[in-house]
C-alpha cells in the first residue's frame, strides 16, 4: 500500500527529468545551429567574470530596488531548492522529513532560513506583479511585449508565489500534525509557517493530514512542473543561462566589432599581401558574409537569445527607442530566439536542408538594424551581457555585401570613403589645408 | 601656416632624418569639417606650446573605415584599415594621439588583428597626462572660471573604451562649476551620429536623439556643453541651433577649452 505513492513519485520524478532532457536537448541543438565563436579571454577571467556578473548580480545594482527583490527570489530559488533534496528523498523512500532526526536543532533552523526566504520570495513575487500590472512601467510595455510575453512574465511569478505558499502551507499543516499523528515528528517551532498554524488549528487530523499531503504533492508536482516549463520555452531560462551566457562573454572594449576573417584574406589579396592566413578556402562550401538568418549568426549570439528575459533595461536605455523609433533591442533577441526555435523544429521535421523561405529578416526589419547607434547602450545595461548589437552589425553586413543594399546616402559614404578617403566629397588632397589658417 | 605654427609632417620628419614620439591622427572631420577643424587647430596649438615631439600625416592620411564598418562594409573598412597600417607601419609609428573616439576605438581595438599595433590615447587623456605631470600648467583666473559646464560623454569613447574620467579631469583644471547631466558616464546617451548614423537621415521617430541629448544638457543649466568627439560636437551644435540657444550656449571640445584658457 504505502509503496504506490513512492511509485508514482519515482514516475512522475523520472518523466519530468526526461522531459527536461528532451527540452535541454533540443535547446543545445538550437544553438549550435550558429557559426562558430571561440572566447578570447583566459579561462580564469571568464570565471570571475561569471562570478561576479551572474553569481554576484553586479550589473543588477544599477536599479537598487528591483536588484533587492531580485536577490531575494534569486536566493530563495537557491536556498529553498536544498529542501528538494529531502522532499525527493522523502518522496523516493516513503520516509518523512528525513533529515529532522539525524540533524535535530540544525535541522528546524535551516527550515527557519528557507521558510524566511519563501516569504521572501512571495513578497517580492507580490511587488513584481504590481510593477508589471499596476504600476505599468514603460520598460515592461512595448510593441514586442506582446500577448505570450506578457503572460509567461506574470505565470512565473504567480507560479513561484503557488510553490512557496504550498511549501509553508506543508510546514504549518506538520507542525499541527506533530502530537496528533505519530508519523509527524517533532521538528522544533517554524517561525513562519507558525504564523499560519491559527488557520488551521480548527481542523481535524484527518483534514489536517489531507491538508498536509496536498500541499507536499502540489509543491513536488509544481516544483516538476514549473522546471519544465522553464526549459520548454520560457523567457525564465534566464536562471540557467545567466551562468554560461556570462562565461562565454566577449571580455573585450565594447567598442570593438569583430574583423571578418573571410574578407582578410580576400583584401590581401587584392592589395598584392600576402595573406597571414594561407589555409586554402574550399570553393565548394557555401560562403555567407553577415547574417540573413539565425544559423548565420554565432552559436554565443544564439545563446545571448536564450538569456534573455525580456526585462528591458536594454530598450529602456537605447536612443533610438527613446526617440520614438522602431528599434527596440529586446526585440532583436525575441525575434532571434523565435526564429530560432522555428528553424530547429524546421529541420528537426523536415531535414537539415529544408527551406521555408523565411528568413531573420522576416523577423526583424531593415528599420529596425538601420537606426541602431551602436553606442552599446542595450549591452552596458544587460545584466546578463547579451549584445544585439552583434546581430544589428551582422544583419547590416549581409544587406550591404550580399545585397548591396544600402540606404542611398551610405552608398554616397561608402563611394567617398573609396574615392576621397573620407566619408564626405572633399579632395583628398585638400586634407591637410586645415593647417593653413594656423 | 606660421612658423611659430608650423605642423610637423611625417614625411618631411623623415626626410630631414628626424624621428618623432607621437603620431597625430587627425581624422577626417577633424580634417575637413569647418567647426571641428578649429579643435584640429587647438590641440596643435597645444602641442606646440609645449614643443611636443609630434607629426601628422597630411594628405598621407585616409579614414580609418569605422563608418564604413559599422554600416556593414566590412570589404572597404578593411581595404582602408590595410592601406592604413601600411602607412602607420611604414613611418615606425608606436603611439597615436587623436582626437576622434571612432578614430580612437578602430585604430586601438580593430586594427590590431590586421597588422597595426600601436598605443592608442585620446587627446583627453593625452591632456590629463600633460597636466599630471605638470607640463600643462593652468592660469590662475582663467576665461572659465565659474562657468558651468557639462561632459557630454562620446560612446566609444565611455561605454566603448572605458574613458569616462580623463576628460573630466581635464574640465576640473578649468577652475569651473563641473555638473553633470543625469545621463551620464555608463548611462550617457548617445549624439545620435555613431553607427554610421552622422552619414544618413535618422529613422522616422517622434524626436531627434540629438536634440533629446540637447535639451538634457541645457537641463542642466550649464553655459558650455564639453564634447571630446567630432560627431558629438556636430550633432550637440545643430541641437543647441534647434533649441535657439545659440547665444547663451556654446558647445567647445576640450582641447578648445584649454587652448583658449591658456590663451593659445
Amino acid at each position: 500500500m504505502h509503496i504506490v505513492p513512492q511509485l508514482i513519485f519515482a514516475v512522475l520524478l523520472a518523466l519530468a527529468g526526461y522531459c527536461i532532457l528532451r527540452s535541454i536537448s533540443r535547446i543545445r541543438f538550437n544553438i549550435l545551429l550558429g557559426k562558430s565563436y571561440e572566447p578570447s579571454s583566459s579561462i580564469p577571467d571568464r570565471w570571475v567574470n561569471m562570478t561576479l556578473t551572474a553569481l554576484g548580480q553586479r550589473k543588477m545594482f544599477k536599479k537598487p530596488l528591483p536588484a533587492i527583490l531580485h536577490l531575494f527570489v534569486y536566493l530563495g530559488f537557491l536556498i529553498v531548492n536544498a529542501e528538494m533534496l529531502e522532499i525527493a528523498l522523502d518522496g523516493l523512500l516513503g520516509t518523512h522529513r528525513l533529515f529532522a532526526a539525524p540533524l535535530g536543532s540544525f535541522y528546524t533552523f535551516i527550515i527557519n532560513v528557507f521558510e524566511f526566504f519563501a516569504v521572501a520570495v512571495i513578497v517580492a513575487c507580490a511587488i513584481f506583479l504590481v510593477r508589471r500590472n499596476l504600476v505599468h512601467l514603460k520598460r515592461f510595455t512595448g510593441k514586442e511585449m506582446t500577448k505570450w510575453p506578457t503572460l509567461d512574465a506574470n505565470l512565473i511569478l504567480i507560479i513561484e508565489i503557488v510553490l512557496m505558499m504550498a511549501f509553508l502551507t506543508m510546514n504549518a499543516s506538520d507542525q499541527l500534525l506533530q502530537g496528533q499523528n505519530e508519523h509527524y515528528k517533532a521538528t522544533g517551532s517554524f517561525a513562519f509557517s507558525g504564523l499560519l498554524m491559527p488557520l488551521f488549528s480548527g481542523l481535524s487530523a484527518s483534514s489536517l493530514l489531507v491538508l498536509e499531503r496536498s500541499a507536499w504533492w502540489i509543491h513536488i508536482i509544481g516544483v516538476m512542473i514549473f522546471a519544465n516549463y522553464v526549459f520548454y520555452n520560457s523567457k525564465h531560462l534566464h536562471i540557467f543561462f545567466a551562468f554560461l551566457n556570462t562565461y562565454y562573454a566577449r571580455l573585450i572594449p565594447q567598442g570593438e566589432i569583430d574583423n571578418m576573417a573571410s574578407v582578410t584574406k580576400e583584401v590581401q589579396l587584392m592589395l598584392g599581401l600576402t595573406p597571414t592566413d594561407n589555409t586554402p578556402t574550399d570553393p565548394a562550401a557555401p560562403m555567407r558574409f553577415g547574417a540573413k538568418d539565425v544559423q548565420d549568426l554565432t552559436w554565443k549570439n544564439l545563446m545571448d537569445a536564450y538569456s534573455c528575459t525580456e526585462c528591458g533595461r536594454c530598450t529602456e536605455q537605447c536612443p533610438a527607442n527613446i526617440t520614438g523609433k522602431l528599434l527596440s533591442p529586446r526585440k532583436i533577441m525575441m525575434d532571434t530566439r523565435d526564429r530560432l526555435e522555428e528553424v530547429g523544429n524546421n529541420i528537426r521535421q523536415h531535414g537539415a536542408d529544408h527551406q521555408d523561405n523565411k528568413s531573420l529578416f522576416d523577423y526583424i526589419s531593415d528599420e529596425e538594424i538601420l537606426a541602431c547607434t551602436t553606442c552599446n547602450a542595450c549591452v552596458e545595461a544587460c545584466p546578463v551581457q547579451i549584445s544585439p548589437v552583434e546581430i544589428i552589425v551582422q544583419m547590416r553586413r549581409y544587406r550591404v555585401m550580399e545585397e548591396s543594399k544600402a540606404p542611398g546616402s551610405w552608398n554616397a559614404m561608402f563611394s567617398n570613403i573609396e574615392n576621397n578617403q573620407a566619408p564626405w566629397k572633399f579632395s583628398p588632397a585638400d586634407r591637410f589645408n586645415w593647417a593653413d589658417k594656423l | 601656416m606660421s612658423e611659430l605654427n608650423k605642423v610637423p609632417l611625417a614625411a618631411e620628419l623623415l626626410a630631414e632624418g628626424k624621428s618623432f614620439d607621437v603620431l597625430f591622427w587627425v581624422g577626417c572631420a577633424g580634417s575637413f569639417d569647418e567647426r571641428v577643424k578649429s579643435v584640429t587647430r587647438s590641440f596643435v596649438k597645444i602641442l606646440n606650446h609645449l614643443n611636443i615631439s609630434y607629426a601628422v600625416l597630411g594628405t598621407e592620411e585616409s579614414c580609418t573605415g569605422d563608418p564604413a564598418k559599422r554600416a556593414g562594409n566590412e570589404f572597404l573598412f578593411q581595404m582602408q584599415a590595410m592601406s592604413n597600417i601600411q602607412v602607420l607601419n611604414g613611418y615606425g609609428v608606436k603611439r597615436i594621439v587623436t582626437t576622434c573616439p571612432h578614430c580612437f576605438n578602430t585604430l586601438k581595438n580593430e586594427y590590431p588583428s590586421l597588422g597595426g599595433n600601436y598605443e592608442l590615447v585620446h587627446h583627453s587623456t593625452f591632456l590629463q597626462e600633460l597636466i599630471d605631470t605638470g607640463q600643462l600648467k593652468m592660469k590662475e583666473s582663467g576665461s572659465f572660471k565659474g562657468q558651468k559646464i557639462t561632459y557630454h560623454d562620446s560612446c566609444y569613447l565611455g561605454r566603448a573604451n572605458g574613458v569616462y574620467e580623463a576628460p573630466r579631469k581635464v574640465l576640473e583644471v578649468l577652475d569651473a562649476d563641473l555638473v553633470e547631466m543625469k545621463r551620464c558616464k555608463t548611462k550617457g546617451l548617445c549624439c545620435g551620429a555613431g553607427g554610421g548614423q552622422m552619414f544618413k537621415e535618422p529613422e522616422k521617430g517622434t524626436k531627434d536623439i540629438n536634440v533629446e541629448r540637447t535639451e538634457e544638457a541645457i537641463a542642466t543649466g550649464a553655459t558650455v556643453i564639453a564634447a571630446a568627439c567630432p560627431f558629438c560636437m556636430t550633432m550637440l551644435t545643430d541641437g543647441v541651433k534647434n533649441k535657439e540657444k545659440e547665444s547663451t550656449i556654446k558647445v567647445y571640445d576640450l582641447a578648445e577649452l584649454i587652448a583658449q584658457n591658456e590663451g593659445l
